[in-house]
């Protein structure tokens, strides 16, 4: 330890050592804190090319971006946001909190940690250089169908393809890590079930992580050996068929979708019973409804493929399939609303992040449960109703998850309180913003109005107008983000360990900020840990 | 080395099994698909195989309107289409239909046609006993042909459909092309 202090303030004293200090950490809180600020930049690049996108879109015709940028921009837009923006920070999240909620002092695999991250800046370098290239950046949107990326891919597909495949190293590295964290390095006594939700839904994603990443890089790898080396997978004159493709993707796909939500269960599963004061209504049922979910999400990829000519007893399979799933959401969904029930709530930022998340992640289900019949989808297929759909459950859901738990771990990582007023400014205008660019979509997308094109015909132009000033709006309001977080890390009202009075769980137990390294030995049980049923919610503050 | 450490170890060797499996999975797809259609006729290829069973006598007066389609594949320099656009047949009769092409180019190219069926489902029920696609077609420049395809439908076709295409791409096979077409 004491060593380690010493190695650290001698790399503090220059620009090399400060390089080589955060190049070479493998402490978690630092990695975590790489993973957050990459996250948080690309998610400002990808929403850049959102601005972009809408304001091409801002009226009819074809006024700022020619249709083939206008392509590669939506194809970037959506890798980097799913890739770049939702994932790395879940995982930064995963860094920092893992360790601290289940008294560990560190991932248990540092090294790898370290090198997992460090793969992602390049990946994304090397995605995002192809905008750069002769022949353009990879212009087939981010689903990549088969025969557009294969046959008709710009040259520059082969750095998308190697980008993909050094993101899913990082990915399955980075959750091999989280596993092997979690099932290895709780403190004596947390059992399973005993861990804070955030640690199951993150254990499930994880498992979800390493079954479907190297799907993904599969299905890249043919891509490219179609390309290049003369196979025939996809190619119907080789004896392939570009449907497969579609097939291969989607097995990915659909538990990639859950691989972006389910880390945001966990958050709001940590977070609305804090400031309701009260336990989780139904802690085991969460648990079991999250399996469910992870679980039901590999059988269900059919359904982003009903109009590919499908059997119709295939499409009723996808389609029940498909709705059953709403049972195990709506689990979580009455869960979370009766722990609020009769609690004494109170509406800090993290909360008003959380209770945003509950209401539009619900918006966007019901949505999906439209989508999700096939006679229904027939029309909605590939129409901004879809866009409506997915951009409903990814920006007020894992995002604005995302944001809540920012806004609640902020304190503790810190050690500065953020700016209450700004945190509540922030909410009503990203929800706001939220709701008022993507709201439209929903009628413009059931009007006809086909994803994916540059321009649009005359009757959409109001719906499409309001979309664009909503995304102005809501661009906007990440950068009063942006100063919110600089200015809670350069200083703020001093934050006390507990930080929130109905905060439970062994993070809140360290002091603020948290230390370099926490849990060197591991911490006993009591009194931190209420997790599991205790009829008799102790008063937080008395923790100590 | 600890038992702690041990476990760790462990965790992670079965867990980098598992993700290398699933990468071996989605190769494994490949011909899992390939079985799944070629069983169900989901995806609409018609056995590349020569139908030697004989057409079975028309059970009933039920008719079937089968289309044609001719679709030239990118860098073919032929004029391809049917010659009839559509029949009306009875399912377990034989047919036998014509295909135009003619070689737009001035020198020889070589041709190979891929079969679709829609709906996909009615693919198994489609016997070729003659077809040009079962071979590659070689035009000289300027040439051109009529290329049969002889065909029943067997009366097992589900009742529900009423209209079926068979569609054939005609793709040019080059040099580099023609061993692994031939190895297929």
């Amino acid at each position: 330890m004491s060593t380690h202090a010493h190695a650290e303030t001698k790399y503090r004293n220059s620009l090399l050592g400060f390089a080589a200090r955060w190049l070479l950490t493998t402490n978690h809180k630092e990695i975590g804190t790489l993973y957050l600020w990459l996250s948080f930049v690309l998610f400002f690049i990808a929403g850049s090319l959102a601005m972009l996108i809408r304001m091409e879109l801002f009226q009819p015709g074809i006024q700022l971006l020619q249709p083939d940028l206008y392509n590669q921009f939506v194809t970037l837009h959506g890798l980097v946001m799913v890739f770049g923006a939702v994932m790395p920070a879940f995982v930064g999240l995963a860094n920092w909190m893992i360790p601290m909620m289940i008294g560990a002092p560190d991932m248990a695999l540092p090294r790898l940690n370290n090198f997992s991250f460090w793969i992602l800046p390049f990946a994304f370098t090397l995605l995002l250089s192809t905008l750069f290239m002769e022949g353009g950046a990879p212009n087939f949107g981010w689903t990549f169908y088969a025969p557009l990326s294969t046959t008709y891919g710009p040259p520059s597909t082969d750095f998308f393809i190697f980008g993909i495949h050094m993101m899913g190293i990082s990915s399955v590295l980075g959750a091999i890590n989280i596993i092997v964290t979690i099932l290895n390095l709780r403190a004596p006594g947390m059992t399973l079930m005993k861990m804070p939700l955030f640690v199951w839904t993150w254990l499930i994603t994880a498992f979800l992580l390493i079954m479907v990443m190297p799907v993904l890089a599969g299905a890249v790898t043919m891509m490219l050996t179609d390309r290049h080396f003369g196979t025939s997978f996809f190619e119907a004159s080789g004896g392939g068929d570009p449907v497969l493709f579609q097939h291969i993707f989607w097995f990915f796909g659909h538990p990639e979708v859950y691989i972006l939500i389910l880390p945001g269960f966990g958050i709001a599963s940590q977070i609305i019973p804090t400031f309701s004061r009260k336990k989780l209504f139904g802690y085991h049922s969460m648990v079991y409804a999250t399996i469910s979910i992870a679980i039901l999400s590999f059988v269900v990829w059919g359904h982003h493929m009903f109009t590919t000519g499908m059997p119709l007893a295939t499409e009723l399979f996808f389609m029940y399939a498909t709705m059953l799933i709403a049972v195990p959401t709506g689990v979580k969904v009455f869960n979370w609303v009766a722990t609020m029930w009769s609690g004494s709530i109170t509406f800090e930022t993290p909360m008003l992040f959380a209770i945003g998340f509950v209401i539009m992640f619900t918006i966007g289900g019901f949505s999906g449960l439209m989508l999700a019949l096939v006679p229904a989808d027939f029309q909605y297929h590939d129409t901004y109703f879809v866009v409506a759909h997915f951009h409903y459950v990814l920006y007020p859901g894992a995002i604005f998850g995302t944001m809540a738990a920012v806004y609640y771990w902020l304190p503790k990582w810190t050690g500065h309180m953020y700016n209450e007023r700004l945190g509540k400014i922030h909410f009503w205008l990203a929800m706001l913003g939220v709701n008022l660019t993507f709201f439209p979509m929903h009628f413009s997308g059931l009007a006809g109005m086909p994803r994916r094109i540059v321009d649009y015909s005359l009757q959409f132009a109001d719906f499409n107008m309001f979309s664009s000033i909503g995304a102005g709006l809501l661009g906007l309001t990440q950068v009063l983000f942006l100063y919110i977080v600089i200015r809670t890390i350069r200083g703020g009202e001093k934050a006390s360990d507990q930080v929130w009075e109905g905060a439970e769980g062994l993070e809140w137990t360290v002091p603020s900020p948290a230390p370099l390294h926490t849990f060197e030995t591991p911490p006993t049980l009591e009194p931190a840990l209420k997790m599991d049923y205790d009829p008799n919610p102790v008063k937080s503050g008395s923790n100590e | 080395m600890s038992k702690a450490d041990n476990s760790r170890r462990k965790h992670t060797a079965l867990l980098s099994v598992l993700a290398v499996g699933m990468f071996g999975f989605a190769f494994a797809l490949v011909p899992l698909y390939d079985v799944f259609c070629e069983l169900t006729g989901l995806n609409g290829k018609t056995s590349g195989q020569v139908a030697y069973s004989d057409p079975q006598t028309p059970v009933d007066d039920r008719l079937v309107t089968i289309q044609f389609l001719g679709i030239v594949g990118t860098g073919m320099p032929w004029e391809f289409r049917p010659m009839e656009h559509q029949l009306v047949v009875r399912p377990g009769k034989l047919y036998t239909t014509q295909f135009y092409a003619r070689n737009r180019a001035s020198q020889l190219v070589t041709g190979q046609a891929i079969p679709s069926v829609s709906p996909g489902l009615a693919a198994i029920h489609l016997h070729k006993t003659e077809c040009f696609c079962f071979t590659q077609q070689q035009l000289a420049g300027g040439e051109e042909m009529e290329m049969p395809v002889t065909f029943y439908i067997d009366t097992d076709l589900p009742e529900d459909i009423k209209t079926l295409s068979l569609s054939y791409t005609l793709y040019r096979v080059n040099p580099v092309e023609i061993a692994q077409v031939a190895s297929n």
